[in-house]
């Protein structure tokens, strides 16, 4: 049994917990003795700040199921009787909505900063594939989420992208019609993508985020040097470089929910649309099947893979090329760990060509973005696709650039050591 | 004491089974001994049904994904009544909650289709989706070459096109130009599909196929029956 050591054995309720539960242990080994190294920096603040997020969209959420429909003849007047209402009701809902862009905010510079530092190296590898799994669930969550108010939106989004499954060669118009449970995007389609939203999806998420931090504090944080600080320990076996989790960065961390909450509270009470990237314009409007809005696009989380989907020109007399570089610019992701050969971590380290790779890839994501967002005429498409291939060229090409690329010395220790 | 009782049961189960082992000539330690692959087998025979089930207890599941009676009650076919429609004019109906394009098309368009094949990414609707009886109809893809009936849904991802009949040379739709020798057709806003006005895709477009045509019928001259292959004629 993992109980407290006898030297510090609790009394009271606290004693009479731990000797039926292994609270005092948990607390020592997950927070109070779990040494993190003491060198973390800005780009450390996002995962604690996930966190912080998913709790505000569960607490948000279940709030919103109170008075939220899901059917397609009620939803949208339900969402609007929320809005309008329901007491502090448009506050739980732009919570719930902002919480949403905020989540992509954080969990892409949160993954970011693994490819800044080599957080995804060897022996993090499935950390780093809890953390894409993750990333996989919240992209389900964001698109089924932005259906259930049922907008004219909601409505064109869900066709749009159902219609990504009934391109796939044979099963596609069977498949289609079994993932909307109707000829078209109906009622039924609603109603389960709210059980999914509600229900089974957040559920695989916080067992996700569970398997995340339990394979983090397996193997330890990484750091910005990217060396491993257990290498170097003091004669208690604990590492030279590091500080307990709490309260060395529990207060960090509180720090940067401070700073995260006045933006984020500002975007809530003074543009919670955020000019229409994180509420559209047509989802004002009730969903209506036969008036597609003047220009779809996705809330602008989507819009560097919506505009990899529309890059790719349909030949063979099939789309569904576009669908696979969008699902594989997702895939390739999980290969990271094993496509990065330096011999270094930490970009600190590393030469020019990774820093290099590096910005061409931050590039052409954002510029992917904005792509996304405008509608394909000009020059936006020629854009598109050449950020497409310089997406893929980051991860396909990695295996060779960062062998052959010059690196620096590593040290023994974390440079900001006393 | 109805435990210690329970105790000097057990021992004395064990101390009988030690003496027919010994009576048998059997070493004790044999009576314990594992057999792995009589273990194996059992193990994996009993994996492999409980994996039967899970499968057979999954279908109710995935099955109650599929479109439910109701749902296909009301994808049964429309009646629509085009004998109002002007020529240039267009109607759009609801079939299976998708939007279906009824156009009326004047004598000169119907005669002219055939002129910008050499435009078009799939002339004789070869990869496109259609009844065989429109198929063999060729470039008007219809029943009746007057009225062109089709699916308002965009061939790349279900967006629904709009109408831009009128041939110009300059045309603004959605704040694009259609450009020259447009020779009037469908254009699709979402991402800049165009289809003549047989539905038939551009060359180099995003969407891969010609609008899909729907079964239908006429059930008299004006009267299409969307839905069905045949129509009860009525007067």
């Amino acid at each position: 049994m993992a109980a407290a050591p006898e030297s510090a054995a609790s009394k009271g309720l606290l004693g009479w917990i731990d000797q039926r539960f292994p609270l005092t242990a948990l607390w020592r080994s997950q927070v109070s003795e779990y040494y993190a190294p003491k060198n973390f920096n800005f780009w450390y603040y996002f995962g604690s700040l996930a966190l912080l997020v998913l709790v505000n969209q569960l607490v948000t959420g279940i709030f919103l199921t109170m008075n939220y429909k899901p059917a397609s003849a009620d939803a949208f007047a339900s969402v609007e009787y929320i809005m309008r209402d329901v007491s502090w009701g448009w506050l739980i809902r732009y919570m719930h909505s902002t919480g949403a862009s905020a989540f992509f905010v954080v969990v892409y510079l949160h993954m970011f900063r693994a490819l800044l530092y080599g957080s995804h190296r060897k022996p993090r590898e499935l950390l780093w594939i809890f953390g894409c799994l993750i990333f996989l669930v919240l992209m389900a969550e964001g698109f089924m989420g932005y259906v259930l108010p049922w907008g004219n939106m909601s409505f064109w989004g869900a066709q749009v992208i159902t219609s990504l499954f009934g391109s796939l060669p044979v099963i596609g118009g069977s498949l289609l019609e079994w993932i909307r449970g109707d000829y078209v995007i109906a009622d039924a389609t609603l109603n389960r993508f709210f059980a999914l939203h509600v229900a089974a999806l957040p559920l695989a998420l916080i067992f996700l985020v569970i398997a995340h931090l339990m394979a983090l504090h397996e193997v330890g944080s990484n750091n910005p040097d990217g060396i491993e600080i257990h290498d170097q320990e003091d004669e208690h076996g604990h590492p030279l470089d590091g500080v307990p989790f709490h309260p060395y960065y529990t207060v960090k961390d509180l720090m940067g929910v401070m700073f995260f909450l006045v933006i984020f509270c500002g975007v809530i009470f003074f543009a919670p649309t955020f000019g229409g990237l994180f509420l559209e314009g047509p989802n004002f409007e009730p969903a209506n099947p036969l008036q597609t809005p003047p220009h779809i696009a996705p809330v602008w989380y989507f819009t560097p893979f919506y505009a990899m989907l529309r890059a790719v020109p349909s030949f063979w007399g099939t789309q569904v090329w576009g669908v696979l570089v969008m699902g594989a610019s997702i895939v390739i992701l999980f290969f990271v760990p094993w496509l990065d050969r330096s011999p270094v971590r930490s970009i600190r380290y590393r030469g020019p060509i990774y820093k290099i790779m590096l910005t061409i890839f931050v590039v052409s994501f954002i510029v992917l973005g904005l792509c996304g967002l405008k509608p394909p005429a000009g020059i936006y498409p020629m854009l598109a696709k050449i950020c497409t291939f310089l997406y893929f060229a980051f991860f396909v090409l990695m295996p060779w650039y960062t062998r052959f690329d010059r690196v620096k010395p590593v040290p023994t220790r974390v440079t900001s050591h006393d | 004491m109805s435990d210690e009782r329970v105790d000097r049961g057990h021992h004395s189960v064990l101390k009988a089974a030690a003496a027919t082992a010994a009576e048998a000539m059997i070493p004790v330690d044999d009576v314990h001994a594992v057999d792995h692959s009589r273990r194996r087998l059992l193990t994996a025979a009993t994996a492999g049904i409980g994996a039967i089930g899970v499968v057979f207890a999954a279908v109710p599941f995935i099955a109650s994904w599929e479109p439910s009676v109701r749902a296909r009650a009301l994808g049964a076919p429309v009646t629509v009544d085009a004998s109002k429609l002007e020529e240039g004019q267009m109607l759009k109906v609801v079939w299976r909650g998708q939007p279906v394009f009824v156009v009326r098309r004047s004598k000169a368009v119907v005669d002219a289709i055939a002129n910008h094949n050499d435009m078009l990414a799939d002339p004789n609707s070869d990869d496109s989706l259609q009844p065989e009886y429109i198929k063999s109809s060729g470039p008007v893809r219809a029943r009746n070459p007057e009225y062109w009936v089709g699916l308002a849904v965009c061939t790349h991802l279900g967006c629904s096109p709009l109408g831009a009949f009128e041939p110009n040379n300059a045309f603004q739709v959605a704040g694009t130009d259609l450009g020259a020798n447009w020779p009037g057709g469908f254009y699709c806003p979402c991402h800049g599909s165009k289809y003549d006005i047989s539905g038939r895709v551009f060359k180099s477009m995003p969407a891969p196929k010609n609008l899909t045509v729907p079964p239908y019928a006429f059930s008299s001259a004006a009267l299409v029956v969307i839905g069905q292959d045949e129509a009860p004629k009525s007067a």
